[in-house]
């Protein structure tokens, strides 16, 4: 596991006040044990300069742990040549994070709820079901390799 | 982050889970319960007061280790869930699962 991991964060400029924000970028490798400081980078810049309630940055958290977790385990299959970016637009309203790796992508459609009797016992398959209820709004891009998902600030 | 096992008066193991509980460190955990299992403990409680988040990895972690407890005839109890650690069990209907206390000393009572 590397030491540390390097951030990117650069305050775009506001032609228009609405779009307003800062652009944060992290590229992390495919290692399970980076995930958690890659959730606390990416959640502190998220939410600084904000009052952020408990829930948010909860909310927050889970969804940046299951995003990564399933990039570098289901995308890039732990492939240490592999990578994975972040992008977090950040925004007076809402916070668009974006997470990418370099897998063949899936079909998020095809995902069952996991949330079945029969299913309570099954050790998998509750990442995506959790990313739905505790955001906003989430979105894939064609490939399904890249997931957005978006957050209002309370 | 990590895991701190106790035995209690009454004979109850209880492990508190310290920061996260995510894909990165739910082996562990497992592996933590295992080891107390085949020991011959059986009746083990969990406690989330000082845990920060768990992502799926983690519940799922949860859901395997109910299932060895419950085949060892044993008990397992969890606690110390603040309303958003609840409320992922509340999603994903895992709270008809375990039976969760809302404090260690109500669930080392129930045993």
């Amino acid at each position: 596991m590397p030491s540390s991991l390097r951030l990117c964060v650069r305050r775009s400029p506001a032609p228009d006040a609405r779009q307003a924000g800062t652009l944060v970028t992290l590229r992390l490798p495919s290692e399970i044990g980076c995930i958690e400081e890659a959730v606390e980078l990416v959640t502190r810049h998220c939410l600084a300069g904000h009052d952020a309630t408990r829930t948010t940055r909860f909310r927050l958290q889970v969804v940046l742990s299951e995003a990564l977790s399933n990039a570098i385990v289901r995308g890039n299959r732990e492939d240490r040549d592999k990578w994975v970016d972040v992008r977090a637009e950040l925004g007076p309203d809402v916070i668009r994070v974006e997470v990418t790796d370099e897998g063949d992508g899936f079909d998020p459609a095809a995902v069952p709820e996991p949330i079945r009797p029969e299913q309570l016992d099954e050790a998998n398959g509750r990442g995506l079901y959790l990313i739905r209820k505790l955001v906003d709004a989430v979105e894939f891009n064609a490939r399904g390799n890249s997931i957005c998902m978006t957050l209002r600030r309370p | 982050m990590g895991f701190h096992e106790t035995k209690n008066a009454s004979g109850v193991t209880v492990v508190q889970v310290e920061g996260q509980l995510i894909v990165g460190n739910r082996q562990e955990l497992k592996e933590l319960i295992q080891a107390a299992v085949e020991r011959g403990e059986r009746r083990i409680l969990i406690d989330f007061s000082r845990t920060g988040y768990i992502d799926s990895s983690g519940l799922g972690a949860l859901v395997s280790i109910s299932k060895r407890i419950r085949e060892a005839g044993g008990e397992l109890r969890l606690s110390g869930l603040n309303e958003d650690l609840r409320s992922l069990f509340e999603l994903t209907k895992l709270d008809t699962l375990f039976a969760i206390a809302d404090t260690p000393q109500q669930a080392l009572a129930s045993f």
